[in-house]
């Protein structure tokens, strides 16, 4: 293999092991999933077919529960896509870094988008500003290709033989931990610091609303507070501005 | 109309609609340069978006309910991690950390 070859694969294969860790999470979850589709009357293509089509885990989750409720069809729908708004944010802030890729390569990164994928992706880029997006492309691909694969198997094992895995495992702890691996070499500044803590806590705070809005506000209290107190530091904000 | 077609009909939107909230924001975002302010905005994201993930699944105690009490296992395995996360900056050794002691936890109590 040519040394050029060499690099390229050793992108992918990075991604893939940011995401290992993250991958144990989606297992109890995608079965869970692929067994509600089940018990809900979808056939075997229908309920592989979700997974294929949509490939987001709490919008199928919730729309397969609405459909076995017998809920009206835009209801259906719209709770998945409300649920689904938080990737219109992350599209907005990877947009960037893949600017002069293919509009293939970008519907490509956009079809496989997940919260892990952003994970892995966006932390890796802000600390690494020498990467080509090329490399970025490689790396996204790497970890979000592997999260496809297992949630395809997960859910189409739930569909056909029931979650197995017992919750007494608690393999859905690997999700917050993995996350948490990830962004705390992250915050490096206050501002950084108090988004996450403003981030939280309304999360915790709007825990109860439906259709995972609380994420989404959640994420926009984050933001608004990291950015105020980024305004309000004055100079010091504008200095490290320009050092980027 | 029947269950199998209000099935597909639904999961065909879903999937439509999904793919353009994915796509039309990550595509405008490359294509046009976003003002300054969204750019110094959107570095926040990350950081607020995966502590609003992070911390309802760590005080979770089971399907709809949260739980602060200190006898939350999840939380006490959490708090390790976060502080292993922290001082080690390693994602073996926070995983480690934070399953493991999870797991001991629930073997003991």
């Amino acid at each position: 293999m040519s040394e050029v070859n060499a690099g390229k694969w050793r992108d992918w294969i990075a991604g893939m092991r940011v995401m290992l860790p993250l991958l144990p999470g989606a297992i109890p979850f995608g079965m869970i999933t692929g067994a509600v589709t089940a018990d809900a009357q979808f056939t075997a293509l229908q309920g592989i077919g979700q997974s294929i089509v949509v490939f987001a885990g709490a919008a199928q989750l919730a729309s397969t529960q609405l459909i076995a409720d017998a809920a009206p069809l835009a209801v259906v729908i719209l709770t998945g896509l409300v649920i689904n708004l938080r990737f219109a944010m992350y599209g907005t802030s990877l947009g960037p870094h893949f600017g002069s890729l293919s509009t293939g390569k970008r519907a490509l990164i956009a079809y496989l988008m997940t919260d892990q994928a952003y994970a892995l992706s966006i932390t890796r880029y802000m600390s690494d500003a020498e990467m080509t997006p090329m490399a970025k492309f490689r790396y996204y691909m790497g970890g979000a290709a592997a999260m496809w694969v297992v949630w395809m198997s997960a859910t189409a094992a739930g569909y056909f033989l029931g979650n197995k895995v017992p919750a007494s495992w608690s393999l859905d702890f690997f999700v917050p931990l993995s996350f948490l691996a990830l962004i705390v070499p992250n915050i490096r500044d206050r501002a950084t610091a108090i988004a996450a803590l403003a981030g939280g806590g309304t999360a915790v705070a709007a825990w109860s609303l439906p259709f995972n809005i609380g994420l989404f506000a959640a994420a926009l209290c984050g933001i608004a507070a990291g950015y105020a107190v980024e305004v309000a530091a004055g100079r010091g904000a504008t200095r490290s501005e320009g050092e980027r | 109309m029947s269950s199998y077609t209000f099935i597909w009909l639904s999961i065909l939107a879903i999937g439509a609609g999904t793919f353009l909230l994915r796509f039309t924001f990550l595509q405008l975002a490359g294509r046009i340069a976003l003002p300054h302010a969204i750019t110094r905005a959107l570095r926040f994201l990350p950081a607020a978006v995966l502590s609003a993930i992070i911390l309802p699944a760590i005080l979770r105690t089971g399907p709809g309910t949260l739980y602060f009490g200190l006898d939350n296992l999840r939380l006490i395995a959490g708090a390790i991690a976060a502080l292993v996360a922290w001082t080690t900056r390693s994602v073996i050794a926070t995983l480690v950390a934070g399953m493991g002691s999870l797991w001991a936890l629930q073997a003991m109590f």
